[in-house]
């Protein structure tokens, strides 16, 4: 960053000569250091999986969720500024709800990233607010089966399609990632925070375009990829924190949910020997020791 | 047309004389709800020793017309409790959708506690006393069925005057009348619920939708009826009268058509 030191940080809002909003990249930093958090859009549903760093032995094992529930078929993960997250989540909240008070149906996720993205955005073009110090990844389910409108007791007419096209094919798994620009995109498989460089890699190496990988495979993966991407910052202890959404036929029935604990475990396991198969690979080259929790 | 609303669509002064403001009443009484328009009638109720078997019927009354035949009036709360509806099928609706929100806003936490029926219908009371102490009342009366914190059944009502009561067996509107002393007879007193099973339970329910059939011009031969357990609910919302058997009205004599 050459132009530093110039003035041109100095406030939000500001551009510099080359076209640059330094407080915006400078809110990218603080993400750089968060706990990494992951994304999978699996067949059948979408894992969130993050690294939760445990800052005091205070602290009850378990507590202090980072991953939310907006409305019942989200969660949403922000890697950075804790507190930056919490108020985002407040917001996706507020918006899921007016959206069914408007259109008394749950929101479709592009929708709701769209709202949370121009949020995140408008936090970029004033001198009076700093920007979002986050980077958020949202997952979601827009169910594929033909729901109720929020409120109706009956079934209306039976005699014409009221406007339906029959045979369509509508919801399936949604995951987008939002940076602290405002800037989103929907992925496959989405990573942030301190160990996103390797979690990157090894989400590319699925194959996640196919739509091959099962939700419960999702889930082992999940867990493998945060062990990975924990590698480089070892002398921290952390705990694993995953949740889902599945299809209506899944083992959440289109609901965002925590991992149950027994699956969770399982998913540890895994990833632990896999990271346990890494290290004796390292130990031929000369390094290397078992991962401690 | 000027700018004034009151005054958009009636002719000018200059043609009629000056409009007599007193009919707008500006300064009067605001007034909401005073009856209501498209009703539901009798929901029914019986705690057996597991649980409660709750009862309503499909139909949504337009005045004395049987305007909608499909109109579900139990409505599943967080999967664990059944709430009734009889009264304005408009106000229902609006509690149904008030009940969603409050589903999702206690499911944002995922500490794994959840409300439970006792909690739901403490909740319910305290929104139809708020609304009758505006003076603008939702003009319904609920059954609330389910189970109580210690898993025990639990059954109450609240009105659109949010007075709550509740008694082993409970039926609204039409029901009250003629359902409430039949159930009795199967449960009169809390210490026997004990005692009482889902079949017995449920079918005095269905005998009573049967009577109520019968008796009230303002109700349908399809209804819907729930079994809440601690197993979760079962519901069915397409069951009809069966072994109907109107041999008694030929005796009644002494109104209507008849002049006899």
């Amino acid at each position: 960053m050459t132009s530093i030191g110039t003035g041109y940080d100095l406030t939000n809002s500001t551009f510099s000569p080359d076209g640059r909003n330094f407080q915006v990249e400078y809110a990218s930093k603080a993400v750089e250091n968060g706990g990494t958090a992951i994304g999978i859009r699996c067949r059948n549903g979408v894992v969130l999986a993050v690294e939760k760093i445990i800052t005091s032995k205070l602290l009850k094992s378990g507590g202090n969720k980072r991953i939310a529930s907006i409305d019942r078929n989200f969660g949403m993960i922000s890697s950075g500024l804790v507190p930056d997250g919490r108020h985002l989540v407040s917001r996706a909240r507020d918006e899921a709800a007016s959206w069914r008070t408007s259109y008394k149906c749950p929101i479709p996720s592009s929708s709701l990233a769209f709202r949370v993205g121009s949020y995140v955005q408008a936090y970029t073009l004033y001198s009076s607010v700093r920007p979002f110090g986050v980077t958020t990844i949202l997952a979601g389910w827009d169910s594929e089966t033909e729901s109720r409108v929020d409120g109706q007791v009956g079934s209306g007419p039976k005699a014409a399609l009221a406007g339906k096209t029959k045979g369509t094919k509508a919801g399936g798994p949604g995951l987008y990632m939002i940076e602290p620009s405002g800037l989103y995109w929907g992925y496959y498989g989405a990573a942030t925070g301190k160990g996103r460089q390797t979690a990157k890699a090894e989400l590319e190496k699925l194959d996640l375009p196919s739509g091959n990988l099962s939700l419960e495979q999702g889930v082992k993966e999940a867990a493998r990829i945060i062990y990975a991407a924990h590698e480089d910052s070892k002398d921290k202890d952390f705990e694993l924190e995953m949740s889902w959404v599945s299809s209506s036929d899944g083992p959440t029935q289109g609901r965002h949910e925590q991992v149950p604990k027994e699956l969770l475990e399982q998913a540890e396991t895994f990833a632990k020997r896999a990271m346990e198969g890494d290290d004796d690979e390292d130990t031929a080259t000369g390094g290397g020791e078992t991962m401690e929790l | 047309m000027n700018h004034l609303p009151q005054a958009w669509g009636r002719p000018r002064n200059a043609i009629l004389g000056a409009y007599n403001p007193s009919i707008l009443q500006p300064s009067g009484p605001k007034a909401h709800t005073t009856s209501p328009i498209v009703t539901g009638t009798s929901v029914l109720a019986v705690k057996f020793k597991d649980g409660v078997v709750i009862a309503a019927d499909n139909l949504a009354s337009y005045g004395s017309l049987a305007r909608f035949t499909d109109v579900k009036r139990l409505r599943t709360f967080n999967r664990r409790t059944v709430v009734g509806f009889g009264g304005d099928v408009s106000d229902m609706q609006y509690l149904d959708r008030l009940l969603l929100s409050l589903d999702i806003e206690e499911n944002y936490g995922s500490s794994g506690h959840d409300l439970n029926a006792l909690n739901l219908h403490t909740y319910l009371a305290k929104v139809m006393y708020k609304r009758r102490s505006d003076i603008n009342p939702l003009w319904n009366q609920l059954l609330v069925a389910g189970l109580d914190g210690l898993d025990q059944p639990f059954l109450s009502s609240v009105d659109l005057l949010g007075t709550t009561f509740s008694s082993p067996t409970l039926a609204t509107g039409f029901g009250a009348h003629l359902a409430q002393p039949l159930l009795r007879k199967v449960v009169d007193d809390e210490a026997k619920v004990g005692s009482v099973t889902r079949e017995q339970a449920t079918n005095a329910v269905r005998e009573c939708m049967k009577v109520l059939f019968y008796r009230d011009a303002r109700s349908l031969d399809k209804y819907s009826i729930a079994v809440i357990t601690k197993d979760g609910v079962e519901l069915k919302e397409d069951e009809e009268l069966e072994n109907q058997s109107w041999a008694f009205a030929e005796m009644i004599k002494g109104y209507g058509t008849q002049t006899v």
